[in-house]
């Protein structure tokens, strides 16, 4: 981060992403037209369905929670330069691995076995970041190749290892026993734990990329890896480091999802996590702070897809749609140049240049 | 023979910079004309007005006798020029053939024929005496032959004068010899050819007729025959001392930074610096003169452990600088101004603050263990900008908004305001305006006065000349000759640079 902002107001960061959105719905309102339905019923229906009542805010948080995490392990890479789209697979180590230490350890207490089971998620996150993060920094090998390789690698073993050496005995199903009771995470003011635990992360990572020199690395990487190598920045340490830190977090928001959620694991039902994590991040400008909202808001439209179909009759693809566009918009560099007077090199930009 | 190319009275400008000033040239069917200059002296913006690439602000271009409209590259490709750039305009994924028809290719049916487009490039190849595989992919050909592509290339939009910008920089001495047969091979059928360079051999070897530039100014036309390397270096360099910088006598003391045995290749695995050692002692100002390319960069990279060294040794006060740690270089007490300064010098998106503790925000004052201290990054920043003249009207906005001068004080300020033992400054005054190069030079002066060993390296003579104390000459790879600066004379070392034995 800057050692202090530029003391005039720079609105960019919020408006380039707010104004996706409302260009997103706006084409999905034409689409819903079409197809003869008000898209303002279906919008209103999507929104209380997802803010207007406590327990519709509580479910949208539980969505947004594995999402805050993949978004930030997206985020983190972004600003290191690099495009981690292995999230989803980095998610998913984590998840079978603290599924695994979750119906392992028997005996142990909840205040013990839980961060257990989260530091093998995060542990195996960072695992699979780490084959990635080696090639990057000693081979030159480009990050968005290996981690959509690895990607296949990991869906393919977890479904070997769910269906064989770790699966639940004496039933059909291809996943794991659930996970012992010490494991489950419990719930705070009506809220999952790893909400509070998501947002905790956020928070620090934001401070770490603000106020370390750590943060001050990762940033002049992803900025200027020239000028980091002139000014005795370690590029290679720096790339590993800003992946694995990404790999677990990632690795974390699989634990989450299985210690709070599913309490077991079971192949499909993390599927697409890590790659909304990808639009989480970008809608949140890779900042770990702006992954928070943006989570938030996908968490919403995920939560409330169904009841959209229910009560509007629109198809539950309308959200895919809905946050492939914000996406397409968040990324379309017209837009962004259109908004942006002055030429800011966010990380973002250098992901694929070098 | 008939006159391909008539520039008359061009002339242009760039704010306060005078690139071309009435410049008139001819440049007629099968002949050479070798434009022979200095970096900045004019040359490449001249060709680019000739290719429509600039646009002159006076002055007529004429080819085959059709005035040119000025800043149209399209009508001065139809009107039969062809330009090779130094950097190569070729798909290095592709083949041969099929970048050679990129733009225009050959179709049976809406789809490239490419059975066609093979059989016309190994035509042209044939035509012009060009060899090259047809089938090779571009990005695993030498330099040499990529070249021979991009000239191929221009050949097959039936060229009648053919551009090549420095078209040697890039080539070993083998690629240019065959390079320079091609041009005698094209002039003999009839291509005009406009040929930058700044190399004295070349020019002798190929030229009908050499022009030279210098600082923006015709300075005649001559021909190999009726010139020699030294009179053509003479009227390269020949110019007086526009800098003039008042210092003091230098009081040299204990070497400080000392140079032994050092060998270093390039990014192409070229050695490039060839057994070089030097000393540079505290209270000097040692500069390196040489045409740009025969080392310098290299040398300054691998001082600074950028690069890395192939064998020998850089040491400062007497302890060796490990291989490949720039920051071990940096806490062993040298400063460097690099030569290209968006690219290491600063992070352009950060603020000047963040800028100035560059490569030291890891270090007390900035940090405290790991935690950085902003306030003392902003304090130090408000200072600098205010002590080195930064014209900014905070030290919180980003560096990339100022202009090239003061992005340079930027990084000068950095490397000048740390504790100076060895300052290395590579080209600390390109592209900087007239106010700050003053500055900059004021600033190297003191930094020298304060006991600092600084090791300048620049393309431009005459700052060499009016900064240092002792000047080293480099010509490929190696220092040639060293002189106190009192017993310097241009024009020996203007032969020197060019490769030649005094």
């Amino acid at each position: 981060m800057d050692a202090k902002q530029s003391k005039k107001l720079d609105f960019s960061p919020i408006l380039v992403p707010l104004l996706s959105i409302v260009v997103a719905l706006a084409f999905g309102g034409i689409l819903i037209f079409i197809q003869g339905i008000n898209p303002l019923l279906a919008y209103r229906v999507l929104f209380t369905t997802a803010f207007g009542s406590f327990d519709g805010i509580a479910i949208t948080l539980a969505k947004a929670t594995p999402l805050i995490l993949s978004g930030l392990a997206v985020a983190i890479c972004l600003r290191a330069g690099l495009f981690n789209i292995g999230a989803q697979g980095q998610l998913i180590s984590g998840a079978l691995a603290s599924a695994w230490a979750g119906y392992t350890f028997v005996g142990l207490p909840a205040l013990v076995h839980i961060p257990l089971a989260l530091i093998f998620g995060a542990f195996f996150g960072a695992l699979v970041a780490l084959v990635a993060a080696v090639l990057k920094a000693y081979r030159g090998v480009h990050e968005v190749i290996t981690t959509i390789m690895l990607n296949s690698i990991v869906i393919a073993l977890s479904d070997y290892l769910t269906s064989n050496p770790f699966k639940e005995p004496d039933q059909p199903l291809t996943r794991t026993p659930k996970i012992q009771d010490s494991a489950q995470m419990p719930d705070l003011l009506g809220l999952p734990l790893g909400f509070f635990l998501a947002i905790g992360l956020s928070i620090t990572l934001w401070w770490i990329m603000r106020n370390t020199t750590t943060g001050f690395s990762i940033e002049t990487i992803g900025r200027n890896k020239n000028a980091g190598w002139y000014a005795g920045i370690s590029v290679k340490k720096t790339i590993m480091l800003s992946m694995l830190i990404g790999g677990a977090v990632a690795g974390v928001a699989g634990a989450v999802e299985t210690l709070s959620i599913i309490g077991r694991f079971e192949p499909a039902f993390n599927a697409g996590l890590g790659f909304d994590g990808i639009t989480v991040a970008l809608l949140g400008r890779a900042n770990p702070l702006g992954v928070i909202p943006a989570a938030i808001l996908i968490g919403g439209m995920r939560a409330s897809g169904s009841t959209v179909q229910f009560e509007a009759g629109v198809a539950p693809e309308l959200v895919d749609l809905l946050l492939a566009m914000i996406l397409f918009f968040v990324t379309a560099p017209l837009l962004a140049r259109f908004f942006k007077n002055r030429k800011e090199n966010v990380a973002m930009t250098s992901g694929w240049s070098n | 023979m008939k006159t391909l190319l008539e520039i008359e009275g061009v002339s242009k400008s760039f704010g306060s910079v005078i690139a071309n000033e009435d410049i008139s040239l001819t440049v007629r069917e099968g002949e050479i004309l070798a434009l022979l200059g200095e970096n900045g002296a004019g040359k490449s913006t001249l060709v680019k007005a000739v290719f429509g690439l600039v646009k002159p602000d006076s002055g007529t271009i004429k080819i085959n006798g059709t005035v040119m409209e000025s800043g149209d590259t399209a009508a001065a490709i139809a009107s039969g020029v062809g330009m090779v750039h130094q950097h190569f305009q070729l798909v290095p994924v592709m083949s041969v053939t099929e970048n050679l028809i990129l733009g225009d290719e050959p179709k049976r049916f809406g789809v490239v024929n490419i059975t066609q487009a093979r059989k016309e490039a190994l035509a042209l190849s044939e035509k012009y005496g060009l060899e090259v595989d047809a089938d090779a992919i571009i990005e695993d050909l030498p330099v040499g032959m990529a070249q021979r592509v991009e000239i191929l290339k221009a050949l097959r939009r039936d060229v009648k004068l053919l551009i090549l910008d420095e078209p040697t920089a890039v080539l070993t001495p083998q690629e240019t010899d065959e390079l320079l047969e091609v041009l005698r091979n094209l002039a003999k059928r009839g291509v005009g050819i406009l040929f930058i360079t700044h190399k004295l051999r070349e020019v002798m070897a190929v030229a009908d007729r050499i022009a030279v530039l210098r600082g923006g100014k015709l300075m005649g036309t001559t021909t190999p025959k009726e010139s020699s390397e030294s009179k053509l270096a003479q009227m390269m360099v020949g110019r007086e001392v526009v800098l003039r910088v008042e210092k003091s006598q230098a009081k040299p003391k204990e070497v400080l930074l000392s140079i032994k045995n050092l060998r270093v290749s390039d990014d192409r695995k070229l050695e490039s610096v060839k057994d070089l050692s030097l000393e540079v002692h505290a209270g000097e100002i040692l500069g390196i003169a040489g045409v740009e390319g025969n080392g310098q960069r290299e040398l300054v990279e691998a001082i600074c452990s950028m690069r890395s060294r192939l064998s020998g040794e850089v040491i400062v006060k007497g302890q060796g600088i490990p291989n490949l740690n720039p920051r071990a270089a940096h806490l062993a007490g040298v400063s460097h101004i690099p030569e290209d300064r968006e690219k290491h010098g600063l992070v352009t998106s950060y603020s000047i603050a963040d800028n100035l503790v560059l490569n030291r925000f890891d270090q007390a004052p900035f940090a405290r263990g790991w935690i950085r201290n902003l306030e003392e990054v902003a304090s130090n920043g408000e200072s600098l900008v205010e002590k080195f003249d930064i014209r900014a009207p905070d030290a919180y906005l980003s560096a990339g908004s100022l202009s090239g001068g003061n992005k340079q004080k930027v990084v000068v300020a950095r490397e000048l305001s740390q504790q100076l033992d060895v300052v290395v400054a590579a080209q600390p005054t390109r592209g900087v305006d007239v106010g700050s190069i003053e500055f900059i030079h004021n600033q190297l002066i003191a930094a020298r006065d304060a006991g600092a060993a600084v090791l300048l390296v620049s393309a431009e003579l005459d700052e060499i000349l009016s900064l240092a104390d002792r000047i080293a000459v480099i010509s490929n790879g190696k220092i040639v000759a060293i002189f106190n600066s009192k017993e310097a004379d241009r024009n020996t070392i203007g032969r020197l640079m060019a490769g030649l034995a005094s």
